[in-house]
């Protein structure tokens, strides 16, 4: 009859000390979603349309004859790195997109700075409501997550937080059963019609102040499950957001990293389309 | 179809076809000789058309029923062959196909009062909207007496979890009805495959269940290829394997972790997510995906892998893998409550249509990559544990070898993989003169099977049918859950090991 616990400390520990300090937080080789870099664009505008047409979710529209990139519709499914004959489209390891307003996550690709949708400071009337929630929430977050129907990718590095490389509860994030102790509605999947009322109905009891926050492609855009007979195309038009993480799924690290920027514990990493290196 | 004997049946037909195959079985049902899944599509002719795939056992070719429903109806042949109910129920939903004789003939995919005006699938056109409606509450059998309690569980259940309802009727500990409402998570994924290319497609099958990406993109891959005369090349098959025994370790890893949570065996729980994290990473550093996504399509692999540091890689944890396993197996307490719980006798998983290691846990030997070798799985050696017990033992000890087999079957492949080209889309054998195609693959849950129906000129995807191993196993899992108690439930569900995603598609 095996001693657990004494095999449990033989393991050690095995929890990163990253984001708190400088350490693994094991996505090493992990492709994040593509950037666009639209100066490598050139010849007749409009005459190319290989990535718009490739693109699995419609992520990239073709405007005034130049690509832009949509990240909330982006699944990181790397073809278009793969079909633009000019490498406008390259490979990258940015997985942080976790953003406050939603228009951060276009991009037009262009080299220069762009004015951003929101600047790092926000709106000052704004923020200040939002400095005095957190205040009020102290340094701690209750979460209560609602599948409107992911492929489970999500929900697998969602529980991936619990395990103890990442172990979510040293930053004082939880998760909760009951949506009336909970500060923050977490939804994944496009939200399927038989999952809209649910959803709505979990929102509905939760106390206020309280926030929400679409994790995954398939929440912040629809991504290439949402639309059809049974699907709506993520959370426009049925709960408000307060922050979107786009990716397919987004791993744990971008996650966390999406958590604490809601915290104002961590800067917004992306602007205008743009992730900050 | 490729890879399936063709057989036209007239409706009236049906029902003595059933009594032919079960008669052929005769006394001692038998692993192999099983239907597998029916489905609806456009057919020659106008209108729709039901097939019926069926397995004529190990080495053979599959079989394909197909039928002309008349006045938009045809027999059931759910009180033959009761693994046809759930297939039928999701025809009639999608397709408005009538099933006379249906023992359950109630909503399934479609939730009761969610169901559009016409059924969404029969018409060409396809609808752009759900219709926004209020869900009525499911049909169930009526249970009546004192002090019955009913207790409707979910759809947004605690911790997390996929979204799905259980109703329970129950008297104190004792459970005497139990009703799995799933299909909340119905997306009509099967709807998005049509009129894209074959490059989308695979992308598409990556997200029809994350879990199972590997397994989704590989089943269809083989669908497409069987129907173009395509096949990939012996690097990208052999990479192939890599991917999906990298797959079955991490789900598996993960299944004993959720496991020994139920078992309230915190530092198995604990060891078993850690070793699951452990293997996602070198997913992640193999292939740039923690689900080994955005590789497999039809003709091969989008690009090549190097997998010269893999066997490093695996060699950092799979001593730690070794010794859990045997720690699991010899914890008295979390065996006590294994043993004897949730038991699937062997016949009710056969006719019920178990798959994968829940079939194998009541001693039905059947796995997809020795009766049915895709990739070069034909060339391992690798063992197919089958127990006899049927319980959540059983269940858990087939995993267990399997995690074994998964790393043996990893090793055998890197000691064979040549350098080569990893994509080739030429026909090299004749192409299916109607562009359809059966493809397989022994996913992590079961026998996953893609039928690709495709243009072969514009190798434009028209329909494509997801048979998925937990749509099988969901059917099959209430059949334990009658007639046992509360307590045992969630340790029965996780030895289950089902994907909600997976089976409502």
């Amino acid at each position: 009859m095996p001693i657990w616990t004494w095999f449990g400390l033989r393991a050690g520990r095995g929890t990163t000390p990253w984001p708190r300090a400088p350490g693994p937080d094991g996505q090493e080789g992990v492709l994040g979603l593509p950037r666009l870099d639209v100066t490598r664009c050139v010849g007749e505008p409009g005459s190319c349309t290989d990535c718009a047409a490739a693109c699995p979710s419609g992520a990239i529209r073709v405007e005034h004859g130049r690509p832009q990139l949509d990240y909330a519709r982006c699944v990181g499914c790397q073809v278009c790195t793969e079909v633009c004959p000019r490498e406008a489209f390259a490979t990258s390891e940015d997985w942080a997109f976790g953003v406050r307003d939603k228009r951060d996550l276009r991009a037009d690709g262009s080299p220069r700075d762009t004015t951003p949708a929101s600047s790092p400071g926000g709106d000052a009337a704004q923020e200040a409501e939002l400095a005095a929630q957190i205040k009020s929430f102290g340094r701690s977050l209750h979460i209560r997550h609602v599948d409107a129907g992911s492929c489970n990718g999500c929900e697998s590095e969602l529980q991936a937080l619990l395990n103890p490389f990442y172990n979510l509860h040293r930053l004082g994030i939880f998760f909760t059963p009951s949506p009336r102790f909970a500060d923050l509605l977490l939804v994944t999947g496009p939200v399927t019609e038989a999952m809209r009322e649910p959803l709505l109905r979990t929102w509905e009891a939760m106390p206020q102040p309280r926030w929400v926050m679409a994790l995954g492609t398939c929440a912040t855009g629809g991504g290439t499950n949402g639309g059809g007979y049974a699907c709506y195309q993520g959370l426009d038009g049925i709960v408000p957001v307060d922050l979107w993480l786009p990716g397919c799924p987004p791993n744990p690290a971008a996650i966390i990293e999406a958590l604490l920027v809601l915290l104002r514990r961590r800067p917004q990493r992306v602007h205008g389309g743009r992730h900050a290196s | 179809m490729r890879h399936c004997l063709v057989r036209e049946l007239r409706p009236q037909d049906l029902p003595s076809a059933a009594d032919a195959l079960l008669s052929a079985l005769g006394e001692h049902s038998s692993a192999h000789g099983r239907m597998q899944f029916a489905y609806a599509c456009r057919g020659d002719h106008d209108g729709l058309e039901v097939r019926y795939v069926l397995s004529q056992g190990a080495g053979q070719p599959y079989a394909l029923w197909r039928s002309r429903p008349q006045g938009h109806a045809l027999p059931s042949l759910a009180d033959k062959l009761p693994l046809l109910g759930w297939y039928e129920r999701e025809i009639s939903d999608l397709y408005g196909i009538r099933f006379d004789g249906h023992p359950e003939p109630n909503a399934l995919v479609l939730h009761e009062g969610l169901a559009p005006e016409a059924p969404p699938l029969a018409g060409v056109d396809r609808a752009g909207a759900p219709r926004r409606a209020e869900a009525l509450p499911p049909v169930v059998p009526k249970v009546i007496g004192p002090d019955i309690q009913r207790l409707p569980f979910g759809p947004v259940r605690a911790d997390i979890v996929e979204s799905a309802q259980f109703l329970f009727f129950y008297i104190g500990e004792g459970i005497l009805h139990y009703h799995p409402r799933l299909f909340y998570k119905h997306r009509g994924m099967e709807a998005r495959f049509e009129g894209v290319d074959l490059r989308t497609g695979s992308i598409l099958a990556e997200r029809v269940s994350g879990i199972d990406s590997v397994a989704h993109a590989l089943a269809y891959a083989h669908a497409v290829e069987a129907a173009l005369g395509w096949r990939a090349p012996p690097r990208a098959r052999y990479l192939r394997m890599i991917l999906a025994e990298l797959e079955r370790l991490y789900n598996h890893l993960h299944y004993l972790g959720h496991l020994s949570k139920t078992t309230t065996l915190k530092v198995g729980e604990a060891q078993g997510l850690w070793l699951e994290e452990q293997v996602k990473q070198v997913n992640a550093r193999l292939t740039g995906s923690r689900f080994l996504r955005g590789l497999i399509t039809p003709g091969g692999l989008r690009r090549d892998l190097d997998v010269g540091k893999l066997d490093a890689w695996l060699d950092v944890f799979a001593r730690d893998i070794d010794e859990y396993l045997q720690r699991l197996e010899t914890t008295r307490s979390h065996l006590d409550r294994l043993m004897t719980t949730g038991v699937l006798p062997r016949q009710v998983a056969f006719d019920q249509g178990a798959t994968g290691p829940i079939e194998r846990a009541s001693d039905l030997d059947r796995d997809l990559r020795r009766d049915h070798p895709y990739a070069n799985y034909g060339k391992m050696r690798f063992a197919v544990p089958v127990e006899v017990t049927g319980d959540a033992h059983a269940r858990s000890q087939v995993r267990m070898v399997e995690i074994r087999e998964a790393l043996a079957i990893i090793r055998q492949t890197l000691g064979r993989i040549q350098p080569g080209p990893v994509m080739r889309q030429e026909v090299l054998e004749s192409a299916d003169p109607s562009g359809e195609g059966l493809g397989w693959a022994e996913a992590v849950r079961g026998g996953l099977l893609y039928a690709v129906h495709l243009d072969a000129s514009s190798q434009k995807l028209q329909r494509v049918k997801i048979k998925d191993p937990s749509f099988s196993n969901w059917r099959v899992f209430p059949f334990t859950v009658q007639d046992s108690n509360m307590m045992d439930y969630a340790i029965n569900e996780a030895s289950f090991g089902l994907s909600v995603a997976g089976a409502d598609r």
